[in-house]
């Protein structure tokens, strides 16, 4: 494939990364290995013990892995929503960090639901879910919203990598022969033929459409297995777009966490520009703004009114002997330092505008687990046990290598990628882009300039 | 024959039967292996007094029994469709309960379930700061709109035309939804390997008896119908001594707890019965006529416990004052 000169500027600094493996993320993919390694002893635990393993008892049924569940289905939303809805309204910034968004969200949509596996006692009958299905229950629900959303994005996500595997199959890459075998396969004979360009367009145009409510519903759905229940704390009406909401607030934060790492580590920042920081830092703050709004409104009135059960989860949530650091924690970085941060000029800065997604995205992952255990440990009839474990729940380190197994694994995956495919994609690049992302800089100042007056 | 002539020949039937199966389960609950009956068995030496279906006494060696657990009767098809015609339902009485917990042990002997998993509880409730404390036990209340079995995703429990929600445990995926969806903290799920006092696990589960249990799968109390069927009243209503529980089937009219039998209709109209929180819609088929004018104060509930079962409701005690020693 012919490319112009930016497309070649941008293959030329890309080129390196994807053709050698140094010793640096050899050493860096055993560290996640081992991490890897250890929630594998510990699942193997789990399944030969039962989940005795787990911190989980009969008022407490599910804990951490849940919470990581709704975490990284969260963190997803980055590719679906923000690429998918800025792909729609055609804004020509994102074309240098779409494909980051979109490998997010391939590979927390693999990680996420495995969690939920690991809250099923049976492993060995998942298969029932297929041979007796019942329709009215949000579980299977989630396992087609899932399961449909996941095949969207992975399409998403390749619909956009085809033209790049053309480049990179005819760039002639020092790479082994299956890498390259590899390439030319997912290329699908793309030559860059009029009737070819058109199609992909097509595709492209009709998955981000698909994709924006396919992700919606994901949520939406998600957040029923709680909503649908007579439970304090869980029964709102309004879960679905908070954890819509939330979802995209989250993952808009590893997006810009992604960003910054990239950046540093590849010295993209050429394209990776300041504006895109100060771009997704704004869309941050009107998200946390939102996800703010909906906070206040669903403890404002379980606090209001008062009824006995919510009362009581909320008084959990507010004692500083329970939940109450916690939850003050989650709200102050959550939603008030986000905010802050790129509403202040000074502090709206790329490394800052990347703190504050990175005590963000902890403080939602605080959030998720403070929907999940406080009501759980908040049962309508007295509990009156006397074993301590069913009362409070507290997880083991089994969950927590298995939390940090997954957290490996989604650096790992994303390591691997990147070794495979650009982080930028060399292909968008026309003339147009690269005369924004040379705009960007004086743009910036202006708008500093505005903002300042 | 009278209507008052069927209800005393059943319960007749039920009083012999039970006693006969209260024997044989005791006889087998001290033997902990399966005797093949073709085997030639040396003789042990001691002998187990056993009650003959004739109601003889008879001594027979030890040796000699063969365990016979209290299997499925039904195919696991008739296990999901249940009982043609009857609806089945409890009523609790409230102001006869003295926490005694005979109802507790009797169920979890029944279902070979240990000591801490409790399918029965009983707790100490004080609706309000003023209000007196009083004893709750608490079943499966077979909700005719369950919660529970909305949200199972394969079926595994299932809601049966006599009015039981059971769970097929060979189903369950141990997904824990019912658990979370369960208002009443009904359900319980087994954390790990599940013991039994013999082995039982070869045998195929019916959702009916609930045994054997399984391990990563949930349970909860059944209400016996595999005992209804054999016209039997659940352990728990027979071993209370102060006949709180009554058993029986709406569609009859008729609950009895062993020493008496009522009609049901007559009995919740006349005792003001409730269901517990209504204002959630589940529907529950049982009922709880209200502590009044009760039998025991309720400190006899409390005095006798072992230590571990006094600090479960040492709390409830001491904000109504209810300790004097």
């Amino acid at each position: 494939m012919e490319l112009n000169q930016y497309q070649q500027e941008a293959f030329d600094k890309q080129r390196p990364v994807i053709e050698t493996y140094g010793k640096k993320t050899w050493a860096w993919t055993a560290f996640f290995l081992i991490w890897i390694f250890v929630g594998g002893y510990a699942l193997y635990l789990q399944i030969a013990d039962g989940h005795i393993v787990t911190g989980m008892r009969d008022n407490v049924v599910w804990g951490l892995y849940i919470a990581n569940f709704i975490f990284f289905i969260g963190i997803s939303y980055a590719g679906a929503i923000i690429s998918g809805i800025l792909h729609i309204l055609k804004v020509e910034w994102r074309k240098p960090i779409i494909r980051i968004a979109e490998m997010i969200t391939v590979i927390s949509t693999i990680i996420g639901p495995i969690y939920i596996l690991l809250c099923v006692g049976r492993l060995d009958r998942l298969h029932h879910l297929f041979l007796y299905p019942r329709l009215q229950s949000p579980i299977t629900w989630d396992v087609f919203a899932i399961g449909t959303y996941f095949t969207g994005s992975v399409i998403f996500l390749y619909l956009a990598l085809i033209k790049d595997f053309a480049i990179y199959r005819d760039a002639k890459l020092n790479v082994p022969k299956w890498k390259q075998k590899l390439y030319k396969t997912l290329a699908i004979g793309y030559k860059g033929t009029p009737s070819q360009n058109r199609h992909i367009k097509i595709s492209t145009n009709l998955m981000a459409i698909m994709i924006v409510p396919l992700a919606i519903i994901v949520h939406s759905v998600l957040s029923w297995i709680f909503g649908m229940t007579l439970r304090p704390g869980w029964h709102s009406t309004i879960f679905g777009p908070y954890f819509v909401l939330a979802a995209i607030y989250s993952g808009t934060g590893v997006l810009i966490m992604a960003m910054w790492v990239y950046r540093k580590m590849y010295n993209l920042k050429n394209y990776l520009t300041d504006k895109h920081f100060i771009y997704l830092g704004y869309i941050m703050m009107v998200l946390g703004a939102g996800y703010g709004y909906f906070t206040f409104s669903e403890y404002l009135t379980e606090w209001f009114s008062s009824a006995k059960w919510d009362s009581e989860v909320i008084e959990k949530l507010f004692n500083p002997a329970e939940y109450g650091w916690w939850f003050l924690y989650a709200n102050l970085f959550g939603i008030l330092l986000p905010i802050l941060v790129v509403a202040i000029p000074k502090t709206r800065t790329p490394n800052m505008i990347t703190i504050a997604s990175f005590f963000m995205v902890i403080a939602l992952w605080i959030k998720r687990y403070l929907i999940i255990v406080p009501t759980l440990e908040s049962p309508l009839l007295p509990m009156q046990d006397t074993r301590m474990e069913y009362v409070k729940y507290s997880a083991t380190w089994v969950e927590w290598a298995l939390t940090f197994a997954g957290i490996a694994s989604f650096f790992l995956f994303f390591t691997l990628l990147s070794k495979f495919i650009t982080i930028i994609p060399i292909s968008e690049f026309g003339d147009k882009e690269k005369k924004v992302i040379a705009a960007s800089e004086i743009e910036i100042e202006t708008n500093k300039g505005i903002a300042i007056a | 024959m009278t209507q008052e002539e069927i209800h005393a020949n059943g319960r007749r039937g039920f009083i012999k039967t039970a006693a006969i199966a209260a024997v044989a389960t005791a006889a087998c609950g001290s033997l902990a292996c399966s005797c093949s009956s073709k085997k030639e068995v040396p003789v042990a030496g001691d002998k187990v007094k056993l009650l003959s279906p004739d109601g003889e006494i008879v001594e027979i060696d030890s040796a000699y029994l063969n365990h016979q657990e209290h299997m499925a009767i039904v195919s696991k098809l008739e296990a999901r469709e249940g009982m043609e015609g009857k609806r089945f339902v409890m009523v609790v009485d409230l102001s006869r309960c003295k926490n005694a917990r005979k109802c507790v042990s009797a169920c979890q002997k029944w279902h070979y379930r240990p000591e801490e998993t409790e399918w029965l509880t009983v707790k100490l409730m004080k609706d309000s700061d003023k209000a007196a404390p009083y004893w709750f036990p608490k079943q499966c209340f077979h909700c005719d709109n369950p919660p529970c079995v909305k949200v199972c995703p394969v079926d595994a429990t299932f809601k049966r035309q006599d009015g039981l929600v059971l769970i097929d445990n060979d189903r369950c995926i141990g997904c824990k939804f019912c658990m979370a969806a369960c208002p009443y903290s009904t359900r319980v799920f087994n954390w790990d390997e599940p013991e039994m006092p013999f082995d039982l696990k070869g045998l195929a589960a019916n959702p009916e008896t609930n045994i054997p249990a399984r391990v990563g799968t949930v349970e909860k109390c059944d209400f016996c119908p595999d005992r209804a069927r054999e016209g039997l009243l659940p352990p728990c209503v027979e071993a209370c001594p102060n006949g709180v529980f009554y058993f029986g089937d709406e569609n009859e009219d008729s609950v009895t707890n062993g020493d008496e039998t009522i009609a049901f209709s007559q009995l919740i109209k006349e005792r003001a019965a409730y269901r517990y929180m209504e204002e959630l819609g589940t529907k529950p088929r049982v009922y709880y006529l209200p502590p009044k004018d009760r039998q025991f104060p309720v400190e006899r509930g409390y005095e006798n416990l072992s230590d571990t079962l006094k600090a479960r409701f040492k709390d409830v005690m001491e904000a109504s004052g209810g300790i004097t020693k």
